[in-house]
């Protein structure tokens, strides 16, 4: 239970840190919260041979918005994402989710950018970017490459950046004032991983949806949109069609099986938090709506 | 590079200069290289909670963070809470309400709650259990645990300032 041996190297600029990583290629692990790498490294299910300590840079901390975007800095911390007003205000789902994860002393150290790169397929804020339409800085030794977040994630524990890459910010669209967010997991105790969950967002006008992105956790590699959202667009929302479509989104699924659940358990919680998702985004629409 | 690497810290209010290497967690080095016990090691995973301790303020998992990664910061362990008396009334109101058994989880419960009465001076006993969330106990069933975090909090809100 104690991490194997390794070299440390505490970098002072990203320049610095995109050296090491091209000098130790994939023997070389980044370290920014540790609350994911450091209990893998003492199970030994991750032996890097050196760690990059990237967590003094501050030019990838900060929270800031431009225009109609978000930008968070990839070592913002699960409790700043928790109690900034600016995510509080334009990204609610996020202040939503972040409750949900593990436990205040973890919140403390954990960071946005280690979970995204990390890609648990079970985390709570890889879905959260697909349900925002997040788009991920990648920062390189040739520049910056950003990337959707549906192409980001590639199944467990891979994404899309390279071994020489580092994971930089997130840019999100900012709520608009139609638009209404979602969160909700199963989970067996709180702050554990998700047996199945849902983050959405969707806007909402005349009771029915002219957006609705749905983006489901720890049913699959990776997250993923329901595809079954696209019948509740548009149209007005009866409780059939709403039956019609969560059942449909259960057959877009094959569920992984472990000993937390089984696939089929997993199918039918997804359906059930599809159902309470559109109930409550529309609700809430409506809510808002009314006022306006 | 895997030889021991130079740390500058502040643990309890003392300075401390030593050479410790990369692999060594944050509780191992209180344990073992400060001889600060306190600071208990349960499941070295960042489940049980057992290891909890200040830096810069702030709870975290000992077991979660290297030892070279506090270099710079300052650490409060469970020894200075309670040489300095924050927790003395904490502490009273666990013995008070049979809140500890075997007291291998009390250190890191100590600490948790100890930082939520410092955020909240009226939680609810939901927010207590919230709270606490990441700190296993096996022996107390948690009940008197509670008790004991919600007695002190009431307590202190009777206490001029």
């Amino acid at each position: 239970m104690k991490a194997s041996a390794f070299d440390y190297a505490r970098v002072a600029s990203i320049h610095h840190a995109l050296e090491m990583l091209s000098l130790h290629g994939e023997q070389a692990k980044l370290l920014s919260g540790g609350q994911s790498l450091l209990p893998a490294m003492n199970l030994r299910l991750v032996s890097p041979q050196i760690l990059i300590d990237i967590g003094d840079l501050a030019e990838l901390r900060g929270i800031a918005v431009d225009s109609d975007v978000l930008r968070i800095g990839a070592l913002t911390r699960h409790v700043e994402l928790l109690t900034s007003h600016l995510v509080a205000a334009h990204a609610p789902l996020l202040s939503d989710a972040v409750k949900h994860i593990a436990h205040p002393a973890i919140r403390n150290r954990g960071t946005l950018g280690g979970s995204l790169a990390h890609a648990d397929p079970a985390a709570e804020l890889p879905a959260c970017m697909l349900a925002l339409n997040a788009t991920i800085i990648a920062c390189g030794r040739d520049g910056e490459r950003r990337i959707a977040a549906a192409e980001f994630f590639q199944g467990i524990y891979a994404t899309a950046l390279r071994p020489d890459e580092l994971l930089a910010a997130v840019e999100l669209p900012i709520a608009r004032q139609n638009s209404v967010d979602f969160f909700q997991e199963f989970a067996r105790r709180h702050g554990d991983y998700a047996l199945a969950g849902v983050a959405a967002r969707a806007s909402v006008a005349s009771g029915g949806f002219s957006k609705l992105r749905m983006a489901f956790f720890a049913i699959a590699d990776r997250p993923v949109l329901a595809n079954a959202a696209a019948k509740l667009l548009n149209v007005a929302i009866t409780p059939e069609l709403i039956a019609d479509a969560s059942v449909a989104f259960g057959n877009e699924l094959n569920p992984p099986e472990d000993q937390q659940a089984s696939s089929s358990m997993r199918r039918h919680l997804a359906s059930v938090l599809f159902r309470r998702c559109v109930e409550a985004l529309l609700a809430r629409g409506r809510l808002y709506g009314g006022a306006g | 590079m895997t030889a021991p690497m130079p740390i500058s810290l502040e643990v309890n209010g003392e300075r401390v200069d030593l050479h410790v290497l990369p692999r060594v967690n944050l509780a191992d080095f209180l344990r073992e290289h400060l001889h600060l016990t306190g600071t208990h090691v349960g499941c070295e995973h960042g489940v049980c909670g057992a290891c909890t301790v200040r830096v810069n303020g702030e709870i975290v998992r000992a077991c979660l963070m290297l030892a070279v990664q506090v270099h710079g910061k300052t650490v409060q362990t469970i020894e200075g809470l309670s040489d300095s008396g924050e927790v003395a009334d904490l502490q009273s109101a666990f013995r008070e309400r049979n809140a500890l058994q075997c007291g291998y989880c009390t250190p890191g419960m100590l600490m948790a709650a100890e930082d939520l009465l410092k955020q909240q001076n009226e939680p609810s006993r939901e927010l207590i259990r919230e709270h606490l969330s990441g700190n296993y106990c096996r022996c107390t069933g948690y009940q008197a645990i509670v008790d004991a975090i919600e007695a002190t909090a009431h307590s202190r809100r009777g206490r001029p300032r």
